[in-house]
């Protein structure tokens, strides 16, 4: 666990400002890697917003959420009832959802935080549920159903009209007379980003963060100290649930359209798996395993056979026969079967995540430059922690 | 009136499967104290031993067909009508009570697998490690059968002695009550299993280990009884119950890869309702939800309250978890 006190305002400066250089340089060396379209970079932000919130709450209070894909929905709706209703201008769209998801998240949060452990994952796991039920049949007026919500081009957006504003063509989300679609699009996902992490780097540091944490290693001990832990779990939830509304926004920003499956239970099973992939209560962790979900996952799904032959095809043929043989599987429409396998090694060997894995090789490199004698580190100390049986 | 009882009748099979996914769940979660997120895959793998064993019968060979003569025309003939005739047709028939018996070595093997070699591993870590890779292994599990057998659903059919319905109301002098056969039988089948499980754990000294071994795990250890290899056989019955309910809902529900995770969110909601490590309460849970679901969707009462079909399994765990945390019958 890092130490969070002794970091100086410095250091967290040259933290946030190295972090807005990566972002906001992600078309460069996205291209390196094979991802420098906007379309997936968007991705790699807007999942970043939401494991980085879901985070907050499952990193810093260890409470199990399987519900944070409604916030998401409810974003997603919101910003999409912004551009039919007011304006297809992108700040009232995300201004409303995160206040409406922060809303339905206080509702939940304060029922769900009554209860802990199992109980607490089960509730907000039936809460979500609900929410997806309704949207998928009741709420039809609201959610247009299976079709998804949709911008139109007579929707009244009274704001634009009163503006003189008229759509061409599809109406597309925009900045004040930039169209959010592209690169543009990616910026806005990018400059939201950095605030995101900037708040979280922020609460990581703070006192308020700090007693997070202790509730996360002992909420007895912490009542007893005299402390009422329910403001801090509820807001905690509150400002989680705002980051997914975020999220869910800037989906309905980039791609005007909202659908009910974006509230079903394993959306919320996959923001798990990016906060624990990436490093659970870690600042980069969870940015770093949506971003690695999301490009695997383009990057896998898009292989086929012949992609394979071409990769292994330095071996002799009969080899190269086998390792597309074995390897078939694990890609194109299979690759969610990587995924699973990658989550439970993680989760047995290595439970911080990857960046325990970085931060483990790096400790390796480290002491193998020290002198012989001084301490010697067997292998055995670095070896997975086993757990006991 | 009428209605009323059919939609009982309807909830009482669904229950029943509730009921056995719950019933497996409270098992592993009493003994071994883990959370177990695969359970709904192990139930989707039961409904595939199903449509496996079909498939094993049915590989076939093509034919000359006879009864056409303009041109050679030919047909798929499966190898056991050609080799025993009327028998081998029947035995294609009984596909789903043939899968009965294979699926009990067969989910055995998988769930001492699983535990011994997974979740052996997690007893004392914490329970949202469990959870998370339990369903890391679901994804897995789903994943495999998604590669293996396709996205689509496979239909399995019942034996024709039972494909039709039963003209229950006959019996009580209600006019056109009817009810299907096989869903009748799958509530006697999650009955008679219900009562063998208890049996077990109450009659026989085994399940007298178990018990003792549930309530306080350490004394039974202190007594020189190997606890742990125990709980290892359970795991292995809760997966049998759990693998068993699978093959026999195949002809009421025809499965697909993605199942599992659908009655894996019910069955908790179950197990949270009927209290967490209480074997009847997951059982009462189980029918109890199953009625009221099929109680809700009656057009009479979704005329009041609208939508309320969707969610009222989960409002139910909603207020239960908030009115009574530790369930229906759960015990501190």
């Amino acid at each position: 666990m890092q130490t969070i006190i002794t970091s100086s305002r410095t250091r967290d400066t040259i933290i946030l400002a190295l972090f807005a250089l990566v972002v906001l340089t992600a078309p460069l060396w996205g291209t390196l890697i094979g991802a420098g379209y906007p379309d997936l970079l968007q991705k790699f932000a807007i999942f970043g917003l939401f494991a980085i919130g879901y985070n907050i709450m499952f990193g810093l209070t260890g409470y199990l959420s399987f519900g944070h894909a409604a916030f998401l929905g409810v974003g997603s709706y919101t910003a999409v009832w912004s551009f039919k209703l007011l304006s297809m201008n992108a700040i009232p769209a995300v201004l409303f959802a995160i206040l409406l998801s922060g809303l339905f998240a206080a509702v939940i949060g304060f029922l769900s935080l009554r209860r802990t452990g199992i109980y607490f994952s089960i509730l907000t796991l039936a809460f979500a549920q609900m929410s997806y039920n309704l949207a998928y049949s009741v709420l039809t007026p609201i959610t247009n159903g299976e079709t998804g919500l949709r911008v139109l081009r007579d929707d009244p957006r009274i704001i634009d009209t009163a503006l003189g504003i008229q759509v061409e063509g599809s109406p597309l989300s925009d900045f004040f007379g930039l169209t959010l679609t592209g690169y543009p699009g990616f910026y806005f996902c990018a400059v939201m980003l950095i605030l995101g992490f900037w708040l979280s780097l922020k609460i990581f540091r703070s006192p308020y963060g700090m007693k997070l944490l202790a509730i996360k290693s002992n909420q007895i001990r912490m009542e007893y100290t005299g402390f009422n832990t329910r403001p801090y779990l509820l807001s905690a939830f509150v400002i989680s649930g705002m980051y997914a509304g975020l999220a869910g926004s800037l989906m309905a920003i980039t791609d005007p359209l909202a659908g009910a499956e974006r509230m079903q239970w394993t959306a919320s099973g996959e923001v798990v798996l990016m906060t624990i992939l990436g490093g659970v209560g870690t600042l980069f962790g969870p940015i770093l395993g949506a971003a690695t979900i999301k490009y695997f996952e383009n990057i896998f799904s898009a292989f086929n056979e012949q992609v394979l032959q071409q990769a292994f095809d330095f071996l002799p043929p009969t080899l190269t026969d086998l390792m597309v043989a074995l390897t078939r599987p694990f890609v194109g429409e299979g690759w969610h079967l990587t995924l699973g396998v990658l989550f439970m090694i993680i989760i047995i060997f290595i439970p911080g995540g990857l960046i325990e894995g970085i931060e483990r090789i790096r400790r390796l490199f480290s002491r193998r430059r020290q002198p012989p004698g001084e301490n010697s580190p067997g292998s055995r100390s670095h070896s997975p922690r086993e757990p006991a049986a | 009136m009428d209605a009323f009882l059919l939609q009982i009748l309807n909830g009482l099979d669904k229950g029943g499967a509730y009921a056995l996914i719950a019933l497996g769940l409270t098992l592993v979660f009493g003994t071994l104290g883990v959370v177990n997120f695969a359970h709904g895959a192990l139930f989707m793998l039961g409904a595939f031993v199903a449509v496996s064993v079909q498939n094993l019968l049915t590989i076939s060979k093509k034919v000359k067909d006879e009864s056409i003569t303009f041109f050679d025309a030919y047909k798929e003939t499966p190898y056991l009508e050609i080799w025993w005739g009327d028998t081998g047709t029947a035995l294609i028939d009984y596909a789903v009570p043939i899968s009965i018996v294979i699926a009990i070595p067969v989910m055995l093997l998988i769930g001492l697998a699983v535990e011994r070699g997974l979740v052996r591993h997690f007893y004392k870590r914490e329970h949202a490690d469990q959870i998370l890779v339990t369903f890391g292994l679901a994804i897995v599990l789903q994943e495999i059968i998604k590669a293996n057998y396709g996205a689509n659903p496979i239909p399995v059919g019942a034996p024709d002695i039972v494909a039709g319905s039963a003209n229950i109301g006959a019996l009580f002098g209600i006019e056109g009550l009817v009810y299907p056969w096989w869903r009748m039988i799958y509530l006697l089948f999650s009955l008679a299993i219900i009562a063998g499980v208890f049996a077990f754990l109450h009659l026989t000294t085994f399940g007298m280990v178990v018990r003792a071994g549930m309530h306080d795990r350490e004394t039974v250890g202190l007594l020189g009884i190997n606890i742990e290899r125990r709980f290892t056989i359970i795991f292995g019955l809760a997966t049998i119950v759990v693998g068993l309910a699978g093959v026999m809902y195949t002809p009421i529900l025809p499965p697909d890869y993605h199942m599992g995770m659908d009655f894996l969110v019910l069955s908790f909601v179950v197990v949270v309702v009927g209290g967490m490590g209480s074997l009847p309460g997951a059982v009462a849970a189980g029918f109890l939800l199953g009625i009221l679901q099929s109680f809700f969707s009656m057009n009479e009462v979704k005329s009041i309250l609208p939508g309320i079909d969707q969610i009222i399994i989960y409002l139910i765990a909603v207020i239960i978890l908030l009115v009574r945390p530790r369930g229906l019958m759960g015990k501190d």
